[in-house]
């Protein structure tokens, strides 16, 4: 059979996603494709993906302060989501992935050069599968603030990274997750390389009461929008 | 409707995630097909060794199958196969890529050739970029409908030159002469 009918995925508006050619962030100069990307039609290979492509993670692997026989030192923060598609429809049973410096501000890496003690409680990495609902929760502690040689005097604020998988390979996105009130957000060349405002403040995560664990945690809520597919389907 | 989230940089600490470094096996004993060993390097704009770059593969089984609900054709793909993987570049920036020859696949107007589907993430890229692997002793090439979109001179780019015994070669160049061709998908 040489032809079959696929459901393709919708382009990103150009708002959302940062220019690869992004000078305020030094690390693009040598990194960024100079020639202008080939714009090809999407076929049977990018509409499906690694949907069953992963061990299931394990009973604690959502909690990275139950990683170790201590808990780790920092303010122990919920982190509550749902992934969703561009339709509004729930993604479910996609690995959500984490990653994040500790309290200090430093990674569990050894190419983390931060002054800034490792916390021997912390490795920073988590995994979670969404439900039915496409929804997913993460107990952390809230990662710190570090230094980074981009400019002078400069910061990354306080993060989590993010991946997902989603329904295909083309709804694949690594992104990350800021938090609310950060003044470092304005002097940020990562977060402000997003060119719409509004697609800017999609990667801040909201503070919420109702995630929030009396006695216990905070939490906040990081909804996370995958591509979504084209209503009709197409021959290919 | 919500509005998409957008793409940050993977930065240089996936290791944390993704420990695994240089050399990826993505085909468990038993599955059928041809054996065959990718291997190449990521280098920037200056020639250096990208060493921070998580390479992804998807690829269909060797009948041309993927392991996926969207997959609207009869019959159960290779269970033994699932056609994904993931690896860190090594501190030389080399990956090697052990798995099976793919199928040809439906695509636009006709089969497409045996290829893989490559994710490239990195510290310094903004968001994923997308290239495809051909192999050279493939004569469906020709016809292919995505290679025939890339200008010809660029197409050298996206196929891997066949070494013998199922090894072939595949450097990813983010920029510089011989850039990689990336695409808009």
């Amino acid at each position: 059979m040489n032809t079959t009918s696929i459901h393709r995925y919708r382009r990103p508006p150009a708002d959302c996603h940062p220019p690869n050619d992004t000078p305020a962030y030094r690390s693009t100069a040598t990194r960024h494709p100079t020639q202008p990307l080939v714009v090809v039609p999407q076929t049977l290979s990018e509409i499906t993906g690694p949907v069953y492509g992963h061990g299931r993670p394990g009973p604690t692997d959502h909690d990275l302060t139950r990683q170790h026989d201590g808990e780790p030192l920092g303010e122990r923060i919920v982190i509550a989501g749902r992934v969703l598609d561009e339709d509004g429809r729930p993604v479910p049973e996609t690995l959500v992935e984490v990653w994040q410096a500790n309290a200090a501000g430093r990674y569990a890496h050894a190419e983390d050069r931060h002054e800034a003690p490792l916390d021997p409680n912390f490795s920073g990495a988590g995994r979670a599968l969404t439900n039915a609902n496409g929804e997913f929760r993460f107990v952390t502690i809230k990662p710190g603030a570090y230094p980074w040689q981009n400019h002078d005097n400069a910061w990354r604020p306080a993060h989590v990274h993010f991946s997902v998988f989603g329904r295909s390979f083309l709804t694949r996105l690594i992104t990350q997750m800021y938090f609310p009130g950060d003044p470092l957000l304005a002097f940020d060349p990562i977060f402000n390389a997003v060119p719409g405002e509004s697609a800017r403040r999609r990667l801040i995560a909201s503070f919420e009461l109702d995630t929030t664990e009396p006695g216990w945690a905070l939490g906040y809520r990081f909804d996370i929008v995958l591509r979504g597919r084209e209503a009709t389907p197409m021959e290919t | 409707m919500p509005p998409l989230t957008p793409s940050q940089t993977v930065g240089p600490f996936f290791a944390i995630l993704v420990p695994e470094r240089g050399r990826l096996r993505l085909c468990a004993d038993g599955a059928s097909g041809v054996p065959i060993r990718v291997e190449g390097t990521v280098r920037d704009g200056k020639g250096a060794a990208v060493a921070d770059a998580l390479v992804e593969i998807w690829q269909a089984d060797a009948a041309g199958r993927y392991h996926h609900p969207d997959d609207p054709r009869a019959g159960a793909p290779d269970a033994s196969f699932t056609g994904f993987g993931r690896i860190h570049t090594d501190a030389a920036g080399g990956f090697a890529v052990e798995t099976i020859k793919p199928g040809s696949v439906p695509g636009s107007r006709g089969l497409q050739a045996p290829h893989l589907v490559v994710g490239l993430f990195a510290r310094g890229l903004v968001a994923r970029l997308v290239t495809r692997i051909y192999f050279d002793d493939e004569p469906s090439n020709a016809g292919d409908p995505i290679l025939a979109l890339v200008p010809a001179d660029r197409r050298p780019t996206l196929i891997a030159a066949s070494r013998g015994d199922g090894a072939y070669r595949f450097d990813i160049a983010l920029q510089g002469p011989e850039e990689t061709v990336f695409f808009d998908v």
